[in-house]
């Protein structure tokens, strides 16, 4: 059966199996992935199906187990490692950033490393501290990574199939509160290109671009405000490194108007990269400035607050209303 | 002289206490000063500083082929390699290199070790390792293109076996692991070995790369070569045991060899990598060793250390031990001595040639190979940078 409708979790675990069916080469490992099937369940039944020799438990080591998995690419695997919240992955970011960005420049191309790693990031599920964090933007800023996040099943399924196929390095962001959200899954579709936008929401007075977690909000707004009378378009990023600014461009040469929606502090972060592109790229079309709504310069806040440190419904139209009054 | 017991075993070696001094001694803010530490009762030794051959009932056999004519490859190997490690200083010190990273001191260590590696091994070395890479078939020229700023590693890594010089501290440790783990994978019956110096051994990586090739049983060999200096901390600020016996406490076997018997290197590294292949698992190796120039050209000991400590370990020179026992046990003539003269003198004029002669870079290598698969943003900004060079270009026309 082609088409189905599965959670975002269980799409990953469906890509994780066909990859590990397809390629002898590829590997699982992390923390508690293995009989347990990772603390999301997003590894449910691997380990049983594939043996511990492919989906492999590994000491709770972050960097060990980013160093390892180097190691192993080095060696001809491909290896898909588990960080098990995005908060835990600051002790291997010596070896993502020191070493696997740079490994196949500094060999001149005589070698690959093509790691997986993914990361269930972004806020929303009532967790403790460092496990609610989106540090994208520290990823993306690296030369020789690329970024991605999936929004929903059938994305999770193929940008993670294309993300193992890729001979770089890849930090694939999964959205973690929206893991149990249910959505049609085709594995025989032709996927679209890893690091192609997508339009979520055909409009025509603003373009609401976001990613990962934010784009359900977004198209909440976008429903919200057509009862209103206003046509926002989303744009589905999907792609942090590279993005796809050409259809960001494509958008706001209609639309005129360009909200950039991301849970992850709005200093410095990717709204902040996309802003400045699109006013660049598109200075003379603009009716407005961009605006980014985002989270705050301050640590993640404690679960009682975080209602209010992530952008929700109402700061997005509000994001629409400024953008709109200009 | 110290010679390891005829039954020593790894295990009985690491229950032994830490040395009375490393206990004792209470850690000071001052680093100067000579230091007695010989490498202690449980070092592992085959020639003696004055080049006599010493028995070792558990080691002796891992060299017993070892022909005269080998000796004498070591030697060379050694005296190759410290003549390409002085032009390299000196290269640097004429501005042709921007910094160097000296084994002066270190050739047993690293000519042991390497010469114990098959073909099929892997090894992932730290940025000295050029005695090592020597043994590998590495062009020793391809070790400069760093040091001289026109690449990050400048050699195919799959050509030797030899990865690339690793900048941070013990990272690589963790690579080797990994390539073990896939080595083990694989049913391939080779082996890795990991080089880390003592400063090293403080950070979480090489912790970490223990652990996980004790975890996974991979064929790794950790090869410390304890310096005792790391730039300009000496081993009391590094550590309070031994560094050999860390072992114990992740579940393989350590030893600690004279790291400037080239022979014992040699014994040892086959031993540790026999281990390997073998399925028994991982093995630290701290070869006891002494570097005897700078960390790098960068920095200067005299303003961190005695005299008289380089003077002590002088008296052990790798080199002049091996000539020693050459002269005095074989039949090596004063030719062979006279031949390897000429010889690393043409090794340090091809050298200093090769290196004068290393071009730049062409302006694109910034946008080379950042990616293996492109990337739209590097794809852009190399159109933009091209252009704007072209710009001079029709500038000047």
């Amino acid at each position: 059966m082609a088409v189905q409708k599965l959670p975002i979790a269980k799409a990953i675990n469906e890509s994780l199996r066909t990859a590990l069916e397809n390629d002898p080469k590829v590997l699982v490992m992390g923390e508690d992935v293995g009989k347990l099937g990772g603390v999301f369940r997003v590894t449910d039944g691997l380990q049983k199906d594939f043996g511990e020799e492919r989906v492999i438990d590994t000491p709770l080591a972050e960097s060990g187990i980013v160093g390892t998995a180097i190691g192993l690419a080095l060696r001809g695997y491909r290896p898909v490692v588990e960080i098990q919240f995005d908060g835990f992955v600051f002790p291997a970011y010596d070896q993502i950033v020191t070493q696997l960005a740079k490994m196949h420049a500094r060999a001149l191309g005589k070698v690959k490393t093509p790691v997986v790693i993914r990361i269930p990031y972004g806020g929303g599920i009532g967790a403790v501290e460092h496990h609610s964090e989106s540090p994208e933007a520290l990823f993306a800023h690296v030369p020789g990574l690329k970024v991605v996040t999936p929004s929903n099943s059938s994305d999770a399924y193929w940008m993670l199939q294309q993300a193992i196929q890729s001979d770089d390095p890849v930090i694939f962001f999964e959205p973690k509160r929206r893991y149990w959200d249910k959505g049609e899954l085709d594995t025989e579709a032709i996927p679209a290109p890893l690091h192609g936008a997508h339009v979520a929401r055909e409009g025509s007075d603003l373009t609401l671009a976001a990613y990962g977690p934010m784009v359900k909000v977004c198209l909440e707004a976008a429903a919200a405000a057509q009862e209103e009378g206003k046509s926002l378009e989303v744009l589905d990023l999907r792609s942090i490194s590279p993005m796809d600014f050409d259809s960001v461009q494509k958008s706001v040469e209609k639309t005129r108007r360009l909200v950039v929606v991301h849970e992850a502090p709005v200093f410095l972060g990717s709204g902040a990269e996309l802003a400045a592109r699109i006013t660049e790229r598109c200075f003379y079309h603009l009716e407005a400035p961009v605006l980014r709504v985002g989270g705050y310069h301050a640590p993640y806040p404690p679960a009682r607050l975080e209602d209010e440190y992530l952008p929700g419904l109402d700061r997005v139209l509000d994001a629409v209303d400024r953008s709109l009054a200009y | 002289m110290t010679v390891d017991s005829a039954d020593s075993t790894a295990a009985a070696q690491q229950a032994r206490p830490p040395r009375k001094r490393a206990a004792a001694k209470k850690s000071s803010g001052t680093s100067s000063g000579t230091k007695k530490s010989p490498g202690g009762p449980e070092l592992i030794q085959l020639l003696t500083p004055e080049g006599k051959r010493v028995k070792n009932a558990t080691y002796d056999r891992y060299v017993a082929d070892v022909t005269d004519d080998e000796l004498r490859g070591l030697y060379r190997d050694m005296v190759m390699t410290r003549r390409f490690d002085a032009e390299a200083t000196a290269l640097q010190r004429q501005g042709e290199l921007g910094l160097w990273a000296s084994l002066l001191g270190q050739e047993a260590a690293q000519i042991g070790s390497g010469r114990a590696t098959r073909e099929d091994d892997y090894v992932f070395p730290t940025y000295r390792e050029h005695g090592v890479a020597w043994c590998r078939g590495v062009d020793p020229t391809n070790l400069l293109g760093m040091f001289r700023g026109v690449n990050h590693g400048g050699w195919d890594p799959n050509s030797n076996n030899f990865h690339l010089y690793t900048i941070v501290i013990g990272s690589q440790t963790l690579h080797a692991t990994g390539y073990a783990m896939g080595v083990a994978k694989d049913g391939a019956d080779s082996a890795v070995i990991a080089y880390f110096g003592d400063g090293a051994s403080s950070q979480g990586d090489v912790l970490e790369a223990f652990n996980f090739g004790a975890v996974y049983n991979a064929p790794v060999v950790f090869f410390c070569q304890n310096n005792q200096w790391a730039i300009s901390e000496p081993t009391e600020r590094q550590m309070r045991a031994p560094l050999y016996q860390r072992a114990q406490g992740f579940g393989f076997p350590g030893v600690r060899v004279d790291g400037n018997d080239v022979l014992a290197c040699l014994a040892v590294t086959r031993w540790a990598l026999e281990r390997a292949r073998n399925g028994e698992g991982p093995t630290l190796v701290e070869a006891f060793t002494y570097r005897m120039g700078a960390h790098t050209t960068s920095d200067d000991p005299s303003k961190y250390r005695a005299d008289e400590e380089r003077q002590a370990w002088e008296a052990k020179d790798p080199i002049l031990r091996l000539r020693s026992y050459l002269e005095t046990r074989t039949d090596t003539d004063e030719a062979f001595f006279a031949d390897l003269d000429v010889e690393s003198e043409a090794l340090g004029k091809r050298v200093r040639e090769v290196v004068r002669a290393m071009p730049d870079p062409g302006h694109l290598a910034i946008f080379e190979n950042v990616y293996a698969d492109g990337h739209a943003l590097v794809d852009e900004e190399r159109a933009q940078f091209a252009a704007y060079q072209a710009s001079f270009a029709d500038g000047e026309a």
